[in-house]
């Protein structure tokens, strides 16, 4: 019986104006192994994850995440995966309480408000969660992200500098998380430059250079 | 697997997250009356005493206060979806693009109804237009210019949103659509107002809801392509 993919990109490549971020990237992630990205600051990491996550997608190349063309299957797609990203994706205004129960609502979530206080409770944000999104830190705002994250139960998990702006609690929080999503079955594709602490978390590695894959030094 | 919500569902999760925004901070609320109060007290010391040339453009005025006022409310509605890339984050949600255009839409509808039916004790006590003749039809023109300025204006403040010059750029692309929406309301609300001895009224009207219904399906279809990042 053939591999199960979570992902599977074919000369993927990604254009912004004149420049191209990705340059036909090919590579192949088995379902349930996790993914290390490294490579530096504009090498095309956070563009590959918003192609994963089919926040924007592919100028040429074919790309399926977890069975579906990332274009055509989004729909069917989105439901199965979770980005943070360096855009918390949260409305300022809104507290984060009412940020997650939007999210539990639209994904057709019931008991709204005991779910959302558990993930609240888990991420240390019991205390502010009345608090308007605005009066938060970056390290608050990225808690909220994965909360809302968990909240999805994706089967990828798609995690941009996770460890930024988090204080060494919420490091190690970070890494027992993403070690119980693996232990759920949840594909982890994680960007980061702590290489080794990347390493130590994930199977595989892809290292980009100016959007192209390459070995790493 | 989560079970999906339908697209009517989600467009009213999306109405009613704008309005609880809307009361948290009350900001494009509090901007947009003092704005098209400003507006209409202003046409009217333009226009000088003359009672009955007041009573003349007032259809006119009321209807450009609330497009100036919408064009500041359109712009707000999208900030805070361009802010923290939230509209992306409710496509990843999912929600269904579509969703969001009717919630939107409809959430910027009853702002702009809203301020509509604030502003009309003020037409009457600055420009002396008399309501009682016709007060449910008035309601029902002030409606559906609401809706028809909503319509193209949530698809344009969605383009608008991510472009260098968002606040030069909305009424631009929104104010040379307007205009027979614009026609439209501003004479059914003069005949709602005024004598109709050619009964035109119903005319105006059909064509309002014309507008309405071709720029709802036209947001309806294109919004996905707005909303979405190539």
């Amino acid at each position: 019986m053939a591999e199960q993919l979570a992902l599977e990109a074919v000369d993927v490549s990604k254009r912004f104006g004149a420049r191209w971020a990705l340059a036909r990237l090919s590579f192949t992630l088995p379902q349930g192994r996790s993914l290390l990205l490294t490579g530096h600051n504009g090498s095309g990491k956070t563009t590959l994850l918003r192609l994963i996550a089919t926040a924007s997608f592919p100028t040429a190349g074919t790309l399926k995440v977890l069975g579906h063309d990332a274009r055509a299957g989004r729909d069917a797609l989105r439901p199965h995966v979770a980005l943070v990203s360096h855009a918390s994706f949260h409305y300022e205004d809104l507290s984060a309480a009412q940020n997650l129960e939007l999210s539990a609502k639209f994904l057709g979530l019931g008991s709204q408000q005991t779910l959302v206080a558990g993930l609240l409770e888990r991420m240390g944000l019991a205390e502010r969660a009345q608090s308007p999104v605005r009066q938060f830190s970056a390290g608050m705002r990225k808690r909220l992200a994965i909360a809302r994250l968990l909240m999805k139960a994706p089967k990828l998990a798609l995690l941009d500098e996770p460890f930024g702006e988090l204080d060494p609690a919420g490091i190690r929080q970070m890494e027992g998380l993403i070690r119980e999503l693996q232990g759920n079955g949840t594909s982890v594709v994680l960007a980061t430059h702590l290489v080794e602490q990347g390493q130590s978390l994930t199977n595989e590695r892809l290292h980009l250079e100016g959007g192209r894959k390459a070995v790493a030094a | 697997m989560t079970p999906k919500i339908s697209l009517l569902h989600a467009a009213w999760l999306v109405l009613k997250k704008d309005w609880q925004i809307e009361w948290r901070t009350r900001a494009r609320l509090t901007a947009i009356i003092f704005f098209s109060l400003s507006t209409l007290l202003l046409f009217s010391f333009a226009m000088g005493p003359d009672v009955n040339t007041l009573r003349a453009h007032a259809p006119g005025y009321l209807w450009l206060g609330l497009l100036f006022a919408s064009v500041l409310s359109l712009g707000e509605s999208f900030r805070i979806e361009s802010e923290n890339q939230a509209l992306t984050g409710l496509v990843l949600t999912p929600v269904e693009p579509r969703a969001i255009f009717v919630g939107k839409v409809f959430g910027n509808a009853s702002l702009l109804f809203g301020l509509s039916l604030v502003l009309l004790p003020v037409t009457v006590a600055l420009y002396d237009v008399e309501l009682s003749r016709d007060p449910l039809r008035l309601v029902l023109v002030l409606f559906l210019g609401s809706v028809g300025i909503s319509a193209p204006g949530t698809v344009y403040s969605a383009i608008a949103a991510n472009a260098r010059a968002r606040d030069v750029m909305l009424p631009l692309l929104l104010f040379p659509v307007l205009v027979p929406l614009l026609l439209a309301a501003v004479s059914a609300t003069r005949f709602t107002l005024q004598p109709d001895p050619q009964e035109q009224l119903g005319s105006w009207l059909k064509l309002l809801t014309a507008f309405d219904l071709i720029y709802l399906s036209v947001g309806f279809l294109v919004f996905p392509k707005v909303a979405e990042e190539d």
